[in-house]
């Protein structure tokens, strides 16, 4: 169990600077999750509560303790890292006692810790075999029970499932998601470029942009309540629908926003009219941009299997409670 | 539960600390150089510092503790006699030193030359895909494999005057009506030593040129193919350029090593005015003659030729050595 | 057309093996030669007469010399070895000031032209009374094995994927434990294809070994075959000197051969990355 405190924390390169002052809260046993565009510091922030990077200024709290100075190993922390790094020329079991064996843990705890750690995954059937001998979704699983063996405080991941294909990906995030659930008191920070990932495992999530935080919440906090035009865009897909100019005006606001599946067709009582330009059939869902004079064509979830030809016009309505009215700045008008 | 690390509840530093794996791993590294240090201090360092200070001796090898400081009298120095004329003394005016420079000069450059043109021939030969590539590759790893004095030994033989084989080969090609004496005789002597030296080099600089020929992307060659560009200028325009950086390294680390020669001209020409170097000439002076300061002085030179060269090439070239890539 | 290229391609194919290899060959054809058969030119062999070659072994201390040989380039990439690896780790893995001036002089130093540190040497080791010991030439020769181990270690070093340091320091890895139990097991290849350059660099070595020894039991083999002179001094035994130089160089080239790939590996490392 650890609860972590991020206070004013920056990091720089030279000059450049990465992170530009981050104050956050991980609570104790939540799955915390990092988002957010490339470039935008949360492998490094991930990095700093590791230790493997030194924080330039700010301090970083365990339960209250200052651990800036303390080396990665005396943090109580275990990693999983986006390419696994398990040793080459180790067995799956040695690779997962490595850490034990240094810290001079005698053989029959390792034993035991490691068998546990390895039937939590389903991998005690590997444990003779070498990395290059397993499968990528394998070698997740021993680089996921390597960290489990330490049993840490805080848990982190480095965007793990990006180097695994999309069928994979969604089976090893399950895992994850187990792992959370059966593992209540660790505390787990997760970094992520893919937003469903965000979406689907975290407790609460912290939306990154250029070293800062743009928006700490739960998964329904970001897609209900977002406080900026960026959170808006970039959290839930498809990507929320802006439009500026004279339509916005007509809701007093620089931008609106609506989400595709706030929107229904309705031909009695339309907001708007317009020509569908293009249609997605995606088996379960139909996606029609429709062009209602805005920048860019709308895009609307249609319910219901009717096929809406191209080149129809047809009536659209955002539902009002869920529009959002931003100022020219990209804050939220409310 | 809490970690032993006290709460540190002092005032941000002026500037940031050190996290303990930082320091951890710097005073490693520091522990982990300081053999290696000392080591070359030892054997490299103090060693060179001595040579350049008995060049400022008059050292003897019968007495290396007893040597009296004489201040530049080995390199130049000169003398009024009563009647005027001035005597010069000193390596810098000793026409056996130049003669050794103009050898050493004239060898590296005309080896190197040629190592570098037909090594990059063999290279090209070589990155062309063939039955038997690989026997090929393993017959010119022959050359370089054979330790220089062998080498010259080899040589020698080959360049015997009375039972040689080139001789005796040329001979019937009618390329020579009489058999020369390659080795001994000063016009001959400096090509014979080039020809060994390039036979057993021309292996290191196709290999070298070989690896820079590979990295250069397939690619590049089937669209030039595609656009019907001439092989000839597809290798001007194309190859040349990308293995041009790859190539300059190994030319400058070879004419390094060239202008240092010593092993090859000591065994298959010992004596020999024609292709005496700097090393040889040295190393003449230091032992055989038992002018031991003077050939230190001499040694001093070589060094310091070879170091501004070094300078030299850094500076002009801006050599990244650091390897940022990490 | 084509036939023309190919066949000039060949014929080039033809040409750079056979003058590759044909002094060697030629060595080994003189080497079973005896007598006045010396005196003839003879392309191919003529005779299969191995009395060169007992007399080799049976004259003067060859035998002995090749031992020297073998015991001082040992020893000398051992310890070159040992101290590389530990440098080039923190050459290649640990940030810290003036590394790259640190690298630049350890490429420096295997710069020395060998007679500039001749007189020097040559002072310390009288110092140290190891003269015409095995122990001068192990000393000396790690002007050039060591930071050539150092530079082509650190070369590979550096190619070693960060995350998996990274894992060891997170499981609690010390420098010391990351190089021998992670790192080492990896760079087995490096180190062999390093010793094995060292090694055949330290087993040609002529200057120092021709000065600091001067007793035909304690000379290394450059030294000895050099050196190998018949009863008078118009006689040049060639025939000995080719059976001396056959035994010493197969060896090296079945090594070669064998460790083809590494070698190439290892010198383009220096050269090509360097």
């Amino acid at each position: 169990m650890a609860q972590l405190q991020l206070r004013d924390v920056r990091k720089s390169y030279g000059s450049v600077n990465v992170i530009k002052g981050v104050d956050l809260e991980i609570r104790d046993g939540e799955f915390m999750v990092f988002v957010g565009p490339s470039g935008c510091g949360k492998s490094t922030l991930l990095r700093l509560i590791a230790g493997l990077e030194d924080i330039t200024s700010g301090d970083l709290l365990f339960d209250g303790v200052r651990v800036n100075d303390l080396a990665p190993s005396k943090r109580g922390i275990a990693m999983v890292f986006q390419s696994y790094a398990l040793y080459p020329h180790m067995k799956v079991y040695d690779n997962m006692a490595f850490g034990m064996k240094l810290a001079k843990a005698g053989p029959d705890e390792i034993r035991k810790r490691v068998e546990k750690a390895a039937k939590m995954l389903a991998i005690d059937h590997l444990l003779d075999r070498l990395p290059k001998q397993l499968s990528g979704g394998q070698r997740q699983r021993v680089a996921i029970g390597r960290a489990i063996v330490r049993d840490p405080k805080v848990f982190l991941f480095d965007e793990p499932l990006s180097n695994l294909d999309a069928a994979l990906r969604v089976a090893t995030r399950l895992e994850i998601a187990k792992l959370h659930h059966e593992m209540q008191n660790v505390t787990m920070v997760y970094v992520t470029h893919d937003q469903v990932e965000a979406m689907t495992l975290a407790d609460r999530i912290c939306v990154l942009r250029d070293g800062l935080v743009m928006q700490v919440g739960t998964p329904t906090e970001l897609y209900e309540r977002p406080n900026s035009l960026f959170v808006a865009g970039f959290i839930g897909s498809p990507q929320m629908n802006f439009v500026n100019g004279q339509i916005a005006k007509g809701f007093n606001a620089h931008t609106i926003g609506i989400r595709s599946e706030h929107i229904v067709v309705d031909n009695d009582s339309p907001t708007w009219r317009g020509e569908v330009v293009h249609a997605e059939n995606l088996g379960s869902d139909n996606f029609l941009f429709v062009d209602i004079g805005s920048e860019e064509p709308v895009l609307v979830r249609q319910e219901g299997k009717t096929a809406i030809p191209w080149g129809a016009t047809i009536g659209i309505r955002p539902l009002s409670e869920n529009m959002h009215r931003f100022d020219e700045k990209g804050v939220p008008i409310r | 539960m809490a970690t032993t690390a006290a709460d540190r509840s002092e005032p941000p530093a002026a500037r940031p600390r050190r996290s303990e794996l930082q320091a951890e791993r710097v005073r490693a590294a520091r522990l982990f150089l300081l053999p290696m240090l000392v080591a070359l201090a030892l054997v490299a360092a103090w060693p060179l510092l001595r040579t350049v200070y008995f060049s400022f001796t008059n050292t003897s090898l019968s007495n290396l503790a007893g040597g009296e400081w004489i201040g530049f009298d080995n390199y130049l120095t000169w003398r009024t006699l009563s009647s005027g004329k001035t005597i010069w003394r000193g390596t810098l005016v000793d026409p056996a030193w130049w003669n050794a420079v103009w050898n050493t000069f004239r060898f590296a450059i005309i080896s190197v030359s040629i190592e570098t043109v037909l090594g990059l021939l063999v290279a090209l030969v070589l990155n062309a895909e063939f039955r038997g590539r690989a026997i090929v590759r393993a017959a010119i790893l022959i050359p370089w494999a054979i330790p220089t004095i062998v080498s010259a030994k080899l040589w020698a033989w080959l360049f015997n005057d009375q039972f040689g084989m080139v001789n005796d080969m040329l001979m019937s090609l009618g390329l020579i009506d009489h058999k020369i004496a390659w080795t001994a005789n000063v016009d001959t002597a400096m090509y014979a030593v080039l020809i060994v030296d390039i036979w057993k080099t021309t292996p290191f600089m196709a290999l070298l040129c070989l690896a820079g020929l590979q990295m250069i992307p397939r690619d590049m060659y089937e669209a030039a193919k595609i656009d019907g560009i001439h092989p000839v200028k597809v290798f001007f325009r194309v190859t040349l350029p990308l293995v041009k950086p790859a190539l300059m390294v190994a030319v400058i680390f070879r004419l390094l090593d060239a202008l240092r020669i010593f092993d090859l001209i000591y065994v298959l020409t010992p004596n020999s005015s024609a292709t005496k170097t700097m090393s040889v000439i040295s190393r003449e002076n230091l032992i055989d003659f038992d002018k031991f300061a003077y050939g230190s002085a001499q040694s001093t030179l070589l060094f310091l030729i070879i170091a501004i060269s070094v300078i030299l090439y850094i500076w002009l070239g801006r050599v990244d050595l650091g390897g940022q890539k990490q | 057309m084509n036939a023309v290229k190919t066949g000039a391609f060949y014929l080039a194919v033809v040409v750079i093996v056979v003058v590759a290899v044909f002094p060697f060959y030629y060595a080994i054809v003189t080497s079973l030669k005896t007598g006045t058969a010396l005196f003839e030119v003879n392309y191919w062999p003529r005779e299969f007469n191995f009395q060169n070659y007992v007399s080799v072994m049976q004259q003067g201390a060859f035998p002995r010399n090749i031992l020297n040989s073998i015991l001082v380039a040992t020893l000398t990439v051992g310890f070159a070895l040992f101290l590389g690896v530990t440098a080039s780790y923190a050459l290649a893995r640990v940030r810290f000031r003036g590394r790259t001036l640190l690298l630049l002089t350890i490429l420096g130093v295997s710069m020395f032209p060998q007679i500039a540190v001749l007189a020097g040497l040559f002072e310390l080791i009288r110092f140290l009374g190891i003269f015409n010991t095995p122990w001068a030439l192990v000393l000396s020769y790690t002007i050039f094995t060591l930071p050539f181990t150092v530079w082509v270690l650190t070369t590979f070093m550096r190619d070693l994927p960060v995350e998996i340091e990274e894992a060891a320091i997170v499981d609690g890895a010390t420098p010391w434990q990351i190089i021998f139990k992670v790192f080492m097991p990896l760079m087995w290849p490096a180190l062999v294809t390093t010793g094995l350059l060292a090694f055949i660099g330290a087993w040609n070595e002529f200057l120092f070994a021709l000065t600091f020894t001067s007793s035909n039991t304690t000379r290394t083999v450059p030294v000895a075959i050099a050196l190998l002179s018949g009863a008078t001094q118009y006689e040049t035994p060639w025939g000995i000197i080719m059976a001396a130089s056959v035994i010493v160089t197969v060896p090296l080239i079945i090594l070669v051969l064998i460790f083809q790939r590494k070698i190439v590996a290892g010198l383009t490392a220096g050269g090509v990355k360097g």
